[in-house]
């Protein structure tokens, strides 16, 4: 454990599904290389290219991969929430019609 | 700036419903100031589309665990307490 924890408050912080740091895991973390399929990098690549004209941020990709449903966020794999976050983000600020994509890849 | 480096300080336990970059596991912990770092835009509000501005100002924290060891965070000002 680190430091003193102040009795009073330590056991009321609330932590959303993301802020993992410090909790007890069920298996050993797997720390194995991987490689990546081809649309993980374009979603990369698509994310930073939004972010480098300044359709969105970091801070909201984040703030949108938090916003995820507890169980979707556990069973998303990592660019699966910048998928998330992306299409999120972009249905908020109207340059994604909700359910746009979907209709898209359906036709 | 309000802290120095040797400063003891405390990270708020406060409630915070929004986005926000303060690790869960370090609320209510005394650690101590062994950096000033610049000040930075706020993600808390750069998250909701803002601007980030006013600027804050960034700390690194060490937090001491048994064995000699710390744990060293980059903590935001107003995440920090000054220790009783």
């Amino acid at each position: 454990m680190v430091g003193e924890p102040r009795r009073s408050s330590i056991s009321v912080v609330t932590r959303a599904v993301h802020d993992r740091g410090g909790r007890p895991a069920d298996a050993p973390i797997d720390r194995s290389e991987h490689d990546l399929a081809d649309w993980e990098i374009l979603m990369d690549s698509l994310e930073n290219a939004l972010e480098g004209r300044g359709v969105m941020n970091t801070d909201e990709m984040r703030r949108g991969i938090e916003s995820m449903a507890p169980s979707d966020y556990e069973s998303a794999s990592y660019y699966e929430r910048w998928l998330f976050t992306t299409e999120t983000i972009l249905e908020e600020k109207g340059i994604l019609a909700p359910g746009e994509l979907d209709a898209r890849l359906a036709s | 700036m309000t802290f120095a480096a040797g400063d003891d300080v405390v990270v708020s336990s406060r409630a915070h419903s929004g986005h926000h970059r303060t690790p869960g596991y370090l609320k209510g912990r005394k650690g101590t100031v062994l950096r000033v770092h610049e000040r930075f835009r706020n993600p808390e509000t750069r998250a909701y589309g803002g601007d980030g501005l006013p600027k804050e100002r960034l700390y690194l924290v060490g937090f001491a665990l048994s064995g000699g060891d710390q744990v060293l965070a980059d903590i935001f000002e107003h995440w920090l307490e000054k220790a009783a």
